[in-house]
């Protein structure tokens, strides 16, 4: 029961995007055709969920037991950049029909805050293991959605007429600030 | 003489003609954040001032022994330095602003503009050229966030720095210190650098 609560609340409730403005980067700058945000999400989701595997460990075993989690920073980000690495590596050889459509994709998740957001949520709020990997994944979903909704509304938008001054970023911005007020909304699905 | 004159263009264009967040969209999670008030904003910005100068005058100094390949690695573990330092020290002598900032002074580490500045400009240029651009950018990063603070807790809370300004006849807004207002008071500001700016070009046009 508690990992559907943390599955729920890391996707929709406190969606990273619209709630802690983590990954704004690839939110406005990939979602402007929704082929292209659903290959990001899913790659997103993918790193996400792997990550939080890794990093868990790490600190775990690794940073408290000898003591010095005030390295996390530096040991998480570069758990994070090798484990890209090493996906991108993987998918090439493995599949090279999937790398070409989240190959271009990859390289930009290193520095996607949500990802190292994630695992400093995850040391924050003291999950174990199989928690932190949903979460991870929840975090993971709840992104892919807020990139696809996106997406949907930056196509119509582009046969909108949009006063010169707000064309572009601005009126990307304007609109995820109506989404996140709609997304508001979920906020009565866990109490307490 | 034509060197201060750049060194100073350096500093300038971080202020206005690039200003972080709202010209080249960078640094924007901090940007909607930590902005709810004043204070928190202003803090962010020193923060990423702070790990912006360190780490430019840093990958300036080792722009030649830092090898290609690895050269973002290497800025990224440099970064990731520098903010557990500003972490440690926001968290020692300012423990309810480190509180309220939470996770995101870690984030800087991830922050595009100091990643950005290091590989766009400290990589290619000398000390002190880097330095004034990360003064330059940092400080229109500061002002930014300071903006947007004054904006969201005046009309969330009618207070700017916890002293009231608008009387008992004041309804907060309280859409203004919830995400969404963030997103939505960024956008508008973004429009209105827009237009600023187009207006000051048409004038040097014409």
């Amino acid at each position: 029961m508690k990992l559907i609560l943390i599955f729920i609340s890391a996707s929709l409730i406190n969606n990273f995007v619209l709630t802690y403005f983590l990954g704004i980067c690839p939110f406005l700058g990939v979602s402007n055709k929704t082929e292209n945000a659903l290959n990001m999400g899913l790659a997103t989701t993918f790193v996400m969920t792997l990550t939080a595997a890794v990093t868990w460990p790490i600190y775990t075993y690794i940073l408290v037991k000898f003591n010095v989690p005030f390295l996390e920073y530096v040991a998480f980000i570069i758990a994070i950049a090798a484990l890209v690495q090493l996906v991108e590596m993987y998918i090439r050889k493995s599949s090279p029909a999937i790398y070409r459509a989240m190959g271009i994709y990859l390289p930009l998740i290193t520095t996607n805050c949500a990802v190292l957001g994630l695992a400093l949520f995850m040391v924050l709020r003291d999950y174990n293991y199989i928690e932190s990997i949903i979460f991870g994944f929840g975090t993971g979903a709840g992104f892919t959605l807020a990139m696809l909704m996106m997406s949907g509304i930056r196509e119509e938008l582009e046969f909108a007429d949009v006063p010169p001054m707000f064309q572009g970023v601005s009126i990307t911005l304007i609109i995820a600030g109506m989404m996140a007020l709609a997304f508001m909304g979920f906020a009565g699905l866990i109490r307490g | 003489m034509a060197d201060k004159q750049n060194l100073w263009h350096e500093f300038k264009k971080g202020l206005w003609q690039d200003i972080p967040p709202f010209r080249l969209v960078l640094g924007t999670c901090p940007t909607l954040a930590v902005t709810n008030s004043v204070i928190n904003g202003v803090a962010m910005g020193l923060a990423t001032l702070f790990v912006l100068l360190t780490s430019n005058i840093t990958v300036s100094l080792l722009r030649k022994i830092v090898p290609g390949q690895v050269r973002i690695a290497a800025y990224v573990v440099i970064i990731a330095l520098y903010v557990t330092v500003a972490d440690m020290f926001l968290a020692a002598m300012f423990p309810p602003i480190s509180k309220a900032l939470g996770p995101y002074v870690p984030l800087i580490v991830v922050n595009c503009i100091i990643l950005g500045r290091a590989e766009a400009f400290a990589q290619k240029n000398p000390l002190m050229p880097s330095i004034m651009d990360a003064l330059g950018m940092g400080i229109g990063f500061t002002m930014s966030l300071a903006v947007m603070g004054v904006i969201r807790e005046l009309f969330g809370f009618g207070s700017i720095m916890d002293i009231k300004l608008l009387g008992d006849w004041f309804e907060p807004w309280i859409v203004m210190i919830l995400p969404g207002g963030a997103f939505i008071v960024f956008g508008f500001l973004v429009a209105l650098v827009n237009y600023l700016s187009r207006k000051k070009a048409e004038t040097i046009c014409h």
